[in-house]
């Protein structure tokens, strides 16, 4: 019975894959997209065999590998805690991804052990022409490992190309192309990709804008910046492309996490973009309170373009979502509980009927069951009002990744333009944002996840999962003691990276 | 005249010289090694080990009983849910 469950291990639990993925999206990031900019970097010494780009790329090859060497196998935690805290998931899913997931390991690990070490150790070692491949093979092995784990977590928001076996409890992959190639998983991907492009940008110029405001380096920093100046623009510029292909495809899936996004309680038709705007927080889906406290700035027909891809286009709200619309044909999360609760109880009395030998009642039952299984999370909620994401932290998320989202193409255009005006040495006020911008790129990236996983609450697969079923049984002392270890662990290696990267960092490149 | 002795070491033996070689020059690299050991043992030999058991598998011993464990969690953590009558169904 719900009534039983410890809410506060499955909050304690939430809270510690929060910690573990937001720890884990420090490390990545950075090792996703500088790779390619030293492959780039790598490359133009090849060409122009220029003793200076060979620095250059060593220096930034060294700070790749002690972010890389800090953050390898951080993300080995998250599967232990599938295991322990969330095993009704990992049963549920393991047909999906078990196999594909340790396949990608593998693949990743000998790609990684191989053409790393070459990397590395290979200056003078080995042909240019292998050592050059090398590093791009790096660069691709790095990203190719992220692929599959991002397919999963695109498919637990929107689990497409399965079927569930009530016998197992297990859902089974039916289609492999469409969960890999899903439009979730596609632009799970390429958003994800571009964004650690883009933050790798921001690392270099961080660091070089740095050693400009000191006169160090000045030769390296002016051509490290020109590069990943130039690798951030388009980056950023793809990142915003993908990301509003993201937010369409959000409109259509889940409607309701777009809905907390932007604080819209009412549906509307051209419905607006906040610009700004404070979210009350004493605001319920069934009270009248304002949506926000003070005016909000809302840019007109924004968000129903972006939802539809039509200015004076209809966006459900929060209210419609939960209540339903006769009007707008939205069946509500009232409605879809009763549904869910059906499902539920076919499933319950398709499993009595099998076990009684009775598989005339069996097959009758499962019929019953196929006909609400898309419900079938809602049946466990213990009101409807539970669909409600977290409103104000989906909001404010949103909005601090938007925001910065689209200062970066700006940074990235201001240190392009004033280098081709040979003037940006002169530029303070810009080598002063720049050397912040890489904390601005990883505050925007964590933003980013916060969005994509406190909007989909309560779902831990999307429409037929609540993370309240999907947990395990534990107390919450158990997982309280975990989660302070890794507190613990983590802010270790942290220090650790911030130690050696500043050291580096403070050393410069090698002089000869 | 004595024949000058070309050195031309097996595959294995190159990539061997290349790794130690490259593990001898290293300078962070060492730092970040004893990092990198050290994190992977207290996330297998302790974490793992001891704070974080697969909790399917060692509560149960076969898969068709945490097929069956799954389900029922499934089927009676729903609000409201009533242990049906045998032989009843809704």
């Amino acid at each position: 019975m719900i009534e039983n469950l410890d809410l506060g291990m499955v909050n304690w639990a939430r809270a510690q894959f929060a910690l573990t993925a937001m720890y884990h999206w420090m490390f990545v990031p950075l090792t996703l997209g500088i790779s390619w900019i030293i492959a780039f970097y790598h490359t133009i010494y090849v060409r122009t065999g220029s003793e200076e780009w060979k620095r250059l790329t060593k220096f930034w090859m060294k700070l790749f590998g002690i972010n890389f060497a800090i953050g390898v196998a951080t993300g080995i935690i998250l599967e232990f805690e599938f295991g322990t805290n969330w095993s009704n998931y990992s049963w549920m899913v393991g047909d999906i991804f078990g196999a594909p997931l340790a396949v990608e390991g593998i693949v990743a690990f000998f790609i990684e052990a191989t053409f790393f070490a070459v990397m590395f150790f290979g200056w003078n070692r080995v042909s240019k022409g292998f050592h050059l491949f090398s590093t791009w093979m790096v660069a691709v092995g790095s990203n190719l490992s992220a692929v599959w784990i991002l397919v999963a977590n695109a498919w637990m928001q929107n689990p497409v190309g399965q079927v569930f076996n009530p016998d197992t409890a297990r859902f089974e992959m039916q289609s492999f192309f469409e969960v890999a190639l899903s439009p979730f998983a596609v632009n799970k991907f390429t958003h994800t990709t571009s964004t650690s492009m883009m933050i790798g940008a921001l690392f270099v110029i961080s660091i070089s804008s740095w050693y400009l405001l000191r006169g160090r380096h000045v030769l390296m920093a002016k051509r490290s910046i020109v590069v990943a100046a130039a690798l951030g623009l388009i980056a950023s510029i793809f990142t915003i492309v993908n990301g509003d292909e993201a937010a369409y495809e959000i409109a259509k899936v889940q409607p309701m996490k777009l809905a907390a996004f932007e604080g819209l309680y009412e549906g509307q038709t051209n419905a607006g973009l906040v610009a700004f705007g404070i979210v009350n927080p004493d605001k319920k889906v069934y009270n009248d309170q304002p949506a926000f406290t003070g005016p909000a700035l809302h840019i007109p027909g924004l968000l129903s373009l972006m939802a539809n891809r039509s200015f004076g286009s209809y966006v459900p709200g929060i209210k419609e979502l939960v209540y339903g619309s006769a009007e707008h044909n939205i069946l509500g999360a009232v409605q879809r509980k009763a549904l869910g609760q059906k499902a539920v109880a076919n499933l319950d009395a398709y499993r009595q009927a099998k076990k009684a030998g009775d598989e005339a009642a069996a097959e009758v039952q499962l019929a019953a069951f196929n006909e609400n299984k898309a419900h079938l999370g809602y049946g466990y909620l213990a009101k409807p009002e539970e669909a409600v994401p977290p409103v104000a932290l989906s909001f404010n998320a949103f909005h601090v990744m938007v925001i910065l989202g689209c200062l970066f193409p700006l940074i990235f255009i201001g240190y392009l333009y004033f280098s081709f005006k040979q003037s940006l040495e002169r530029k303070k006020w810009l080598l002063g944002l720049g050397t912040i911008t890489y904390v601005l790129g990883m505050i925007a990236g964590q933003a980013g996840w916060i969005v994509a996983e406190v909007g989909r609450q309560p779902w831990a697969i999307q429409d037929l999962l609540p993370v309240t079923i999907a947990r395990t049984n534990l107390t919450t002392a158990t997982v309280q003691t975990t989660f302070f270890m890794f507190l613990v662990l983590f802010t270790l290696l942290l220090i650790a990276e911030i130690c050696i990267m500043v050291k580096q960092i403070n050393i410069g490149p090698e002089e000869n | 005249m004595i024949a000058q002795r070309t050195d031309h070491p097996w595959l294995m033996t190159r990539i061997y010289r290349f790794y130690r070689d490259g593990f001898r020059q290293m300078t962070v690299g060492r730092a970040l090694w004893k990092i990198i050991f050290i994190k992977l043992f207290v996330m297998f030999a302790v974490l793992k080990a001891f704070f974080f058991p697969n909790f399917l598998a060692t509560q149960f011993a076969t898969d068709a009983q945490r097929a069956d464990y799954v389900i029922e969690q499934l089927t009676r953590s729903a609000p409201g849910y009533v242990q049906p009558i045998k032989g009843e169904y809704p």
